[in-house]
């Protein structure tokens, strides 16, 4: 039984008890507990059920290294799953529910999973591939996904507020422990700018609870003394509760700061995600202790050495009454003596080598505490915790000696230095056989853009594990670090502390040694995945040799811990099976982030009303008090109707139709891109950049251009004006003004860098409005002015500045239409004012605003192409029978060579069509023309697609465009278009022109 | 729900002033929150752009009659009597003038360097512009620009962006900055601005002094 001791807790404050519920059972804690601790003060064992055979599971760690203590957090909005209970603070009226049980935690129904483990082994999802499919269908994947699976989706919104917060520093330190806090005192002392992270509440990091002293003082003091002095420095800064959780190339460093995880509710955002570019990173991240694999060292109650050290001398919290110790090397002793101190029985330490006479165990034998050697336990006895241990002896089978009972066991298989950050941006590791971790290679560094190192590791995480050492280290590779983000030198002398003499680990990574293939079914090295060792020894037979590969297998290493306790007795146990050193068998990749980072801080403010930028024309609040329904256009949201009282879509986009064809309407155009090129080689360069020819249009006149791409694929179009002799003003397409500029600018710069012709984006400088319909001339000259707007004075594709009414225009005579039609271009300031005037002086026009649907109806009616309807990136002028648009003059345009090519002159490329239905019906859209007959899948034979279709209000009937093989030689040919029916029924249509309205044009022309 | 349906008065309201009112309209007039600091929109500025040569004599004489001030180094904004300068890139210097003058200032622009390579056009009304000032106005920034604002003081400039959107930055003085959006999307900026000011939100990251 786990339990609160009387006295200690250097952690907490016991003057304020928190209450909390977990499963909805009331419990209480202190302040300064984190959720685990106070699960155990509670006497709560059992916190949760593994992810594939459902066994019971107790903490393990007390840290983020922790597999096994994932609970769902919060309710409501607020609920969170797979929280780590080790690096949750508690705070009052906390609300956790285990994960993973069914129907409640202490009773699991999924437990037969456990029973049925020996059909359950390494690969058995991927083994089910293989079954016949209805197997798979019907029986495994239902049954697998009911069965397995962490944590719920949260069922809101969240309510909580996250943000970004970018800074540049010249030293950034990751970990605040004795290792983090020598290295950011060096590298301060250089006169470099430094940010310290500690991902805990706390500074000092294990050395508190591991002890020793440094420069005379108990770690504490030191500690104590370290964060006022560098609290006090002006050029440091120092952040708890913040997890330094990627590291990426160019010294971008992620660092995840909770600010309301502990105290939900507050004002502030609950996290803020720190991306911070360092010119050097110092990573002092210390090290994980790793488990042993024995049989049943999965039940709860068995727990990391170093973690039940922290919960006793931390928290006050003892995992047991009697427990046992099992170590391969020196530093479960300290466990042991805490243990003892805190006056808890320690029945026995099992060390697995064959003498041990180092310091520690002295003291701890001369502490009477019994010292097993060359021992390991053969198995843990208990049905949902501890209750024993057979020990045996470690080189044999497994033939227990004695039986020792205890209600939990510490284990401690070594220490793996923390090296995630520096290997996510390459960083290389060196196995270091005697002390048995891979460490850092300084020698392999991850660099920057110089080729030098900007990633540095200090203290345990660069394997410096005793304390002398660990302080030595970090202490230079601050100076290090500090000298090379531009620092000085300095003399400043490291922290000491007394080197330990210690003897050496013994590596184990099966216990005992030669144990039989039925006790490593259930020594675990995954303890959330439940992998075994069995599982990566299946592996291995079966042919996985590489660890990637039987990381994926076996599922090792892949839970929400991320094999922090896993991967590397799991390599070990593969190494062993495949009979090759450790370094032959290599690490599975470590990638960001190293620690879980929720999606909100991902996301950042971009949420709710921040989720995308939505750009607003001058004219925008008109459109929302005037009942538009908005579709979005890039990122505008464009007035798609304006649905008056009772008028569903289509009828509104059937009234603004007409009214335009028959009066006058008006549209908001402003989003449309509008580029000026000017310069003594502008028009050379719009040559090459449109397929006709731009240089040659006089001043005063506008051409309808097409740019295509390199591939010769038409790319966007518009109509380009000339302003004067060397300047040209651009139309785009909505969506393609950003891009068209980027793609004028990339040529320049690149190609013809020294041509003379400069680009500026004026797209947002002007309103622009389109007042269109044989009605549109009396509007404008209402509003009155000095252009005249006469056929002869602005004729069709023509252009001209000066006043229209109270405003300055341009005024260009172009139609998307087939309308009589002006484009009025006026400073955005003055848009809404020229819509309103606009309106006012068409009000005995019959004048009405019309959206981009009647807009689209419009230009269908003419067979006028719409970039993305027409186009979709395969589609030449050439098929959209614009080959009238492409100049046969010019020595050449972007995509002219391209166009040459012979899969783009292939007489059989579907081309542009008109399509009528015989019975006058709408096509559906992206229907495909289909011919007899269909390939092996029992897909029919396609001829060509339908690109646009719409009810025409004017015609009365169904119109679309489509390009079809050979197209504009089949006029009149009757072809059939498939539906999505299942009884493959066709609608019938006829092969038109794709010009349904006034093909003469003598309606704009007026 | 009142909050909501005092938008809707306001933005009504603001719909009619505008349309009562025949002259220039900023894209946001009026916007001010305060939070941990003051963002507002500033209102219309006159704004050109000028993409030349810079190295040419001619052009640093053109810009200094039209504002007065110096040509501005890399990276940095200059100003003087008439206007401020801000060196955009190595081929392009954004004039700050009146917002009446642009229109004059491009034509002196254009005569000057009538006989050289060279586009000046008036983008006053593209853009909008805010000022945020405030103790930890650059606390407010460093939320949603990469760009170093705690080494930033008055006469650097810094095109970078906001969030999701491109944005210029400078200080006019010590109080705060002045940011330059797109006029499309001077609802997003100011949206953005008044979350990252927002009371709680407090880093307390130190400045560069």
């Amino acid at each position: 039984m786990s339990m609160r001791l009387k006295t200690g807790g250097r952690l907490l404050d016991r003057t304020q008890r928190l209450g909390f519920t977990f499963n909805g059972r009331r419990m209480q804690g202190y302040r300064g507990d984190t959720l685990a601790s106070a699960l155990l003060g509670a006497g709560q064992v059992l916190v949760g059920r593994s992810f594939k055979y459902h066994r019971p599971r107790g903490l393990v760690g007390s840290g983020v290294e922790e597999p096994n203590g994932l609970v769902g957090l919060g309710e409501g909005a607020r609920f969170t799953p797979n929280r780590r209970a080790t690096t949750t603070e508690l705070f009052d009226g906390l609300v956790a529910r285990s994960q993973n049980h069914w129907p409640s935690l202490e009773r699991d129904l999924g437990v037969v999973n456990d029973a049925l483990a020996r059909f359950f082994p390494a690969g058995f999802y991927y083994k089910t591939f293989m079954a016949p499919r209805m197997g798979w269908e019907k029986l495994f994947e239902p049954v697998v996904r009911r069965a397995a699976g962490l944590g719920k989706v949260p069922g809101a919104r969240d309510p909580d507020r996250y943000e970004h917060f970018h800074v540049h520093v010249d030293v950034l330190v990751i970990g605040g422990g004795v290792a983090g806090l020598a290295a950011a005192r060096s590298a301060a002392a250089t006169g470099a700018e430094v940010l310290v992270l500690e991902q805990t509440p706390h500074w000092g990091g294990r050395a508190p609870v591991d002890g020793g002293k440094i420069d005379g003082l108990d770690p504490e003091t030191w500690v104590t003394n370290a964060v006022e002095e560098l609290e006090k420095a002006e050029n440091v800064t120092l952040h708890r509760r913040m997890a330094g959780v990627g590291v990426y190339d160019h010294g971008y460093v992620l660092g995840l700061e909770r600010l309301g995880d502990h105290r939900p509710e507050s004002e502030g955002p609950r996290q803020r995600l720190w991306r911070i570019r360092a010119r050097q990173v110092v990573v002092a991240t210390g090290a994980l202790e790793r488990p042993l694999a024995f049989a049943g060292n999965d039940l709860p109650g068995v727990m990391l050495a170093s973690a039940m050290r922290d919960y006793v001398v931390n928290w006050a919290v003892s995992p047991g009454e009697r427990v046992v110790v099992v170590t391969n090397n020196d530093d479960a002793y300290r466990t042991a003596l805490a243990l003892r101190r805190a006056g808890i029985d320690v029945p026995a330490v099992v060390d697995a080598r064959a003498v041990v006479s180092s310091p520690l165990a002295e003291e701890a034998r001369a502490a009477g505490i019994r010292v097993e050697v060359g021992r390991a336990i053969a198995r843990v006895h208990g049905r949902g915790r501890v209750s024993g241990v057979d020990i045996c002896a470690m080189a044999g089978t497994g033939a227990a000696v004695e039986e020792v009972a205890c209600d939990a066991v510490a284990m401690s298989g070594g220490w793996s230095p923390v090296v995630h950050l520096w290997s996510h941006c390459g960083g290389k590791l060196v196995w270091d056989e005697q002390a048995a971790l891979f460490r850092p290679d300084p020698k392999r560094p991850p660099t920057g853009a110089d080729g030098a190192a900007f990633v540095r590791m200090g203290g345990a995480a660069s394997g410096a594990l005793g304390l002398a050492e660990a302080l030595a280290d970090a202490h230079a590779v601050g100076r290090a670090a500090g000298r090379a983000a531009g620092g000085r030198a300095h003399r400043r002398a490291a922290p000491k502390a007394a080197a330990e003499r210690e003897q050496p680990i013994e590596p184990v990574w099966v216990m005992p040694a030669a144990a039989g293939p039925a006790v490593r079914a259930k020594m675990w090295l995954d303890f959330q995945n439940d992998v075994k060792v069995s599982d990566v020894e299946l592996a291995a037979r079966e042919g996985y040799e590489s660890v990637e590969h039987t990381k994926r297998y076996t599922t090792l290493g892949m839970a929400t811990d991320q094999g922090k306790l896993s991967n590397i007795n799991g390599l070990a146990v593969l190494s062993e099976a495949l009979d090759q050193p450790i370094p032959a068998t290599g690490t599975t990749t470590f990638r960001p982030p190293y620690t879980p980072v929720t999606f909100g801080a991902i996301a950042g403010e971009a949420a709710g009303d921040l989720f995308q930028p939505l750009r607003r024309t001058p004219i925008q609040d008109w459109h929302e008090q005037n009942g538009a329904d908005f579709e979005p256009v890039g990122q505008w949201r464009r007035p798609y109707c304006y649905r008056r009282l009772g008028e569903s879509r289509a009828q509104a986009v059937a009234r603004e139709v007409t009214n335009t064809r028959e009066r006058v309407g008006l549209l908001d155009a402003s989003t449309l891109g509008k580029l000026l090129v000017k310069g003594p080689d502008a028009g050379r360069f719009l040559d090459m950049l449109y397929t006709d020819a731009i240089s040659t249009l006089p001043v005063g006149r506008c051409r309808y251009g097409l740019m295509c791409n390199e591939n010769g694929f038409l790319m966007d179009d518009g109509v380009v004006a000339r302003l004067s002799e060397d300047s040209f003003l651009c139309h785009t397409t909505t969506g393609g003004a950003e891009h068209v500029h980027a793609h004028m600018e990339e040529w320049l710069q690149t190609e013809w860098w020294d041509w003379k012709a400069y680009v500026a984006n004026l797209t947002e400088q002007f309103a622009q409005v389109a007042v269109v319909g044989p009605r549109a001339r009396a509007v404008l000259e209402r509003l009155g002015g000095d252009i005249d707007l006469s056929k002869e004075a602005l004729p069709f594709m023509h252009w001209r500045a000066g006043r229209l009414g109270g405003f300055d225009v341009r005024i260009f005579r172009i139609s998307f239409s087939g309308e009589l039609s002006y484009e009025v271009a006026v400073r955005a300031s003055q848009g809404r004012a020229l819509w309103e005037a606009l309106l006012g002086a068409g009000a005995d026009e019959g004048i009405m605003a019309y959206g981009t649907e009647a807009l689209h109806v419009m230009r269908a009616e003419k067979g006028f192409i719409m970039i993305g309807d027409e186009t979709d990136g395969t589609v030449t002028p050439q098929d959209l029978g614009l080959g009238w648009a492409i100049s046969k003059k010019k020595a050449d345009y972007l995509g002219k060579r391209a166009q040459a090519r012979k899969a783009l002159c292939d007489p059989e490329r579907w081309r542009l069509v008109g399509l009528e239905t015989l019975d006058g019906s709408v096509l559906p859209e992206g229907a495909y023309v289909v011919g007899a007959g269909g390939n092996e899948y029992g897909q029919r034979y396609t001829y060509g697609r339908v690109t646009s279709t719409y009810h025409s209000p004017t015609l009365g009937r169904g119109i679309a465009m489509a390009l079809v093989a050979r197209g504009p030689e089949r006029m009149g040919e009757i072809v059939d278009v498939a539906t999505l029916d299942e009884k493959r029924e066709v609608i019938k249509a006829c092969i038109v022109s794709p010009v349904f309205y006034d093909p003469e044009g003598e309606k704009q022309n007026v | 729900m009142s909050e909501a349906v005092d938008e809707a008065k306001a933005l009504e309201a603001m719909g009619a002033a505008q349309a009562a009112q025949a002259g220039p309209v900023s894209a946001l007039p009026g916007a001010r929150f305060e939070g941990y600091c003051t963002v507002e929109e500033a209102g219309l500025c006159g704004m050109v752009t000028l993409r030349a040569d810079l190295s040419l004599a001619k052009v640093a004489r053109v810009v200094k009659a039209v504002t007065g001030a110096e040509m501005p180094a890399r990276l940095k904004i200059t100003s003087g009597a008439r206007g401020r300068i801000a060196w955009m890139s190595p081929d392009e210097l954004l004039l700050f003038v009146e917002y009446g003058e642009a229109g004059a200032a491009v034509a002196r622009l254009d005569k000057a360097l009538a006989t050289s390579h060279a586009l000046a056009v008036d983008v006053s009304d593209a853009r909008a512009l805010f000022r945020l000032t405030g103790a930890r106005a650059r606390e407010v920034l460093m939320k949603l620009t990469p760009a170093d604002i705690r080494r930033m003081q008055p006469g650097d400039f810094r095109r970078t962006r906001l969030a999701q959107v491109p944005a210029a930055l400078y200080m006019p003085d010590e109080k705060g900055f002045e940011i330059i959006a797109f006029r499309s999307v001077a609802g997003y900026v100011f949206d953005l601005l008044r979350n990252a000011a927002r009371p709680g939100g407090e880093v307390g990251f130190p400045a560069v002094e």
